[in-house]
């Protein structure tokens, strides 16, 4: 897969995705979206790959949207490209993408790493959504996503006034899950990664639709959702070859199966 | 780069900052506060300096707060925010000098008052001349510790000594600095600079990557549980361990020499 914005290596059975337009803070401009969704689901296909770490770099994870190429566009050019529906794609990604947040998370970049199931942050990750500030607003599920993760009355304060929350500060409120030093965040996120990858794929993945259907669902509907995917489970070899593991006391071999 | 109320200079490894208006005791008007501020950061990126030493021109360390450019202000019939003026001019300086990651030493030559007694607490080490002192001016104008006093004295003295040093506003002189813990040496004026230079040199020579994180480290210790402290440590012995600096360390234990840091 050639990618112009990417960074893509894959080692199974873990996939690693950096966003790579550095003299831009990793602006979010639509090639680079459609060429992430697109990496995304490649990886969901491939059987070798169980977990992808998204990251940027050191200085930035994103600054967000490619204010360039927005300042210049109609409502006509917005509705024609049609951006929204790469986010929904992204949405659906079915295996685990854990985050590795440096730097700016910023506007959409913010909004991209509220898109991550797990988030690891360096100590220098900064968390915002400043589009206020240049007279719009968060348009990629930042007033939904960054309200469920931190609150109502913290979230409209940095939604209103644009302010950043430093890493500790979005640990504390629960925005990620665990904040390091700047050169240990990524290796850490790997090791997560690695430790996720070591488990059932079919599990992890049902698991990860069932956490996720609890944003759209009552109780009620989302229980059943959950004992429907629970029941699957038991159908799979993976199942059966991780009781079995576990009472002969030793690690399970599980074949996605 | 030319300041016109600081000095810099760089020497072997060493970087020594020189708040210099000695005709007002180098007290912080807005330029001084501008162009320390810019030195800092330029120290903090230059790979070169591994040590860096702050210290005053003449008689004082510094007088802290320009009182003469507040009363310019205050004269305009408007009443500007206090809290304003420090968030903007103060804060940047103690935060830098904080979290600069490498050894920061204070040279108290003389007088430290107000904010100047802040900026010296905010250093790694204090060394001062037996006929320097620290006061809490603050209270004798008026107003309450900023710029970090009190939160540097609450820490290194408890509540007590912290308020009796913030209400009195006396000078509390460099030996009784020195036995209550916060400077760490008092020396004869004339020994200032041995004292002052031996310990930059030797942080100069040492593992400035290590030294960095220790003080990230010591910085982050109040706030944690001793199990999240503990955490911490280990995540930043994997980075330390990890610079060619221990590598080195390691290398010359066994060949029974003294290693050589190279600050990487």
């Amino acid at each position: 897969m050639p990618f112009s914005h990417l960074l893509v290596e894959t080692e199974p059975p873990i996939a690693i995705i950096r966003l790579n337009r550095p003299k831009v803070l990793n602006a979010l401009n639509f090639e680079l979206l459609r060429e992430l969704v697109e990496a995304l689901e490649t990886f969901d296909k491939d059987d070798r790959i169980r977990a992808t770490v998204l990251t940027g770099n050191d200085d930035a994870f994103s600054a967000g949207a490619d204010i360039k190429e927005l300042s210049e566009a109609t409502p006509v050019d917005l509705i024609q490209r049609n951006q929204f529906a790469l986010w929904d794609r992204l949405k659906k990604t079915a295996k685990p993408i854990i985050g590795a947040i440096s730097g700016h998370a910023l506007g959409g970049g913010c909004e991209l790493a509220m898109n991550c199931d797990i988030i690891i942050a360096s100590e220098t990750a900064r968390f915002g959504q400043p589009e206020i500030n240049i007279g719009i607003m968060p348009g990629a599920g930042g007033t939904q996503r960054l309200t469920r993760a931190i609150g109502k009355f913290r979230a409209m304060e940095m939604i209103l006034t644009g302010q950043y929350m430093t890493a500790r500060e979005a640990e504390k409120h629960g925005l990620v899950n665990k904040v390091l030093p700047v050169e240990a965040y990524f290796e850490e996120a790997k090791k997560l990664a690695m430790q996720i990858a070591q488990r059932a794929p079919v599990a992890t993945r049902l698991a990860k639709e069932a956490v996720l259907k609890s944003f759209d669902t009552p109780l009620e509907e989302g229980l059943q959702f959950e004992r429907r995917n629970f029941y699957l489970l038991f159908s799979t070899e993976d199942m059966k070859e991780g009781m079995k593991a576990f009472t002969e006391k030793r690690p399970a071999q599980f074949k996605g199966r | 780069m030319g300041y016109e109320t600081i000095l810099v200079e760089k020497r072997n490894k060493i970087e020594r900052i020189t708040l210099n208006r000695p005709s007002a005791l180098n007290a912080v008007n807005d330029k001084m506060g501008e162009e320390f501020y810019a030195a800092l950061k330029e120290a903090e990126k230059d790979q070169g300096s591994r040590c860096l030493i702050i210290t005053g021109a003449g008689r004082a360390f510094s007088a802290g707060e320009d009182v003469a450019g507040l009363k310019e202000r205050y004269g305009e019939g408007t009443h500007p925010s206090l809290g304003d003026h420090l968030r903007k001019k103060y804060h940047p300086i103690i935060l830098r000098i904080r979290n600069m990651e490498k050894p920061v030493v204070a040279r108290i030559n003389g007088i430290a008052a107000g904010s100047g007694a802040s900026i010296a607490l905010a250093c790694d080490i204090r060394i001062a001349s037996e006929e320097a002192g620290l006061k809490q001016a603050f209270i004798g104008v008026g107003l309450v510790p900023d710029s970090g006093s009190s939160y540097f004295l609450t820490r290194t003295l408890g509540p007590g000594r912290a308020l009796e040093l913030i209400m009195t506003g006396r000078t509390l002189g460099a030996k009784e600095a020195e036995t209550l813990g916060l400077v760490n040496m008092a020396v004869p004026a004339t020994e200032l600079d041995k004292a002052v230079d031996d310990v930059a040199e030797r942080l100069a020579n040492g593992p400035t990557k290590a030294l960095g994180l220790s003080k990230r480290i010591v910085n982050r210790a109040p706030h944690l549980e001793l199990s999240e402290a503990l955490e911490y440590e280990a995540q930043n012995q994997d980075i330390a361990g990890r610079t060619e600096d221990h590598l080195e360390a390691v290398k010359a234990f066994l060949e029974k020499r003294q290693p050589k840091f190279s600050g990487h």
